[in-house]
């Protein structure tokens, strides 16, 4: 219900997608790109939930995903020097395990972004969901505890994806 | 003619390739299948990141193109990486010796 509200974003971001991918904007490309992305928009509203799901409507939402973004590669690049630390490492310091989160976002849209920023940022891996439930592969397990496991690997992303998809 | 631009790409694209070298390692050094998942996975998205990051600097003209591969790799890779882990698991792949806990393992067979 939320993606039918938006059908001229769908409509932008694939037209976009198309000027990117041809790398021109010459009339007879823009004008095959319009009349496709209109097809796809009236064919499969909804197609795309990442903009579709997102408030755009509110403006505390955008200044959440531009602190998402800063927040999501300053992990990125955290992640990769522990990573390669522990590789470097003679005695390859890993004590891994799986343990269990739990999220408090409720949209499919929110849960993925999640998913996916947990398993980009150190040491952590999502290996399953169920509900509310993540199962996080964990190269150095700090707490087996879920509250404590939460506060350390979700809380961080949770806080600014709650306000962008709740 | 080598320009600030060049430089700084090229220097992206030798940091890049450390963090894929180091990936690569983390792929042999590892001791099972999850945590050589991290190695790779982390390794390689920020490995490619750079270089691309890099080629952009080297070819301005490319960047729009670029930057959809980028996008396209943090949206995939992350997610790949999450269905091998848990294909994986669902198979009963051996965990290494050194692993303390597997709530995946204890609430499935509960």
């Amino acid at each position: 219900m939320t993606q039918a509200r938006h059908p001229g974003v769908q409509f932008a971001t694939l037209l976009l997608f198309w000027i990117l991918l041809n790398g021109s904007l010459a009339p007879d490309v823009l004008i095959v790109g319009v009349i496709a992305a209109a097809a796809i928009t009236l064919l499969l509203p909804g197609a795309i939930p990442f903009f579709g799901q997102f408030r755009g409507n509110r403006p505390e939402a955008w200044v959440a995903a531009i602190g998402y973004f800063t927040y999501f590669f300053k992990e990125l690049v955290k992640s990769n020097l522990r990573i390669a630390a522990v590789v470097l490492a003679p005695s390859l310091p890993v004590s891994p395990g799986i343990v269990k989160v739990r999220t408090k976002l409720k949209t499919p849209m929110g849960r993925l972004l999640l998913a996916n920023s947990i398993t980009l940022t150190p040491g952590t891996l999502t290996v399953d969901l169920d509900g509310d439930w993540l199962y996080i592969h964990w190269v150095r397990v700090e707490s087996v505890d879920i509250d404590k496991a939460t506060a350390e690997i979700v809380a961080g992303f949770e806080r600014y994806l709650e306000v962008m998809y709740g | 003619m080598a320009g600030l631009l060049d430089i700084v790409g090229g220097l992206l694209m030798v940091g890049g390739t450390a963090f894929l070298v180091f990936g690569g390692l983390g792929l042999v050094r590892m001791p099972d299948l999850f945590n050589r998942i991290h190695a790779g996975t982390k390794a390689t998205t920020l490995g490619t990141l750079l270089t691309l990051a890099g080629a952009a600097c080297l070819r301005p003209d490319w960047g729009w193109k670029l930057l959809l591969i980028a996008v396209f790799i943090l949206s995939t890779n992350p997610l790949s990486a999450q269905v091998l882990a848990r294909a994986a698991h669902r198979i009963g792949a051996a965990m290494s010796v050194k692993t303390r806990v597997d709530r995946l393992e204890e609430d499935q067979g509960a």
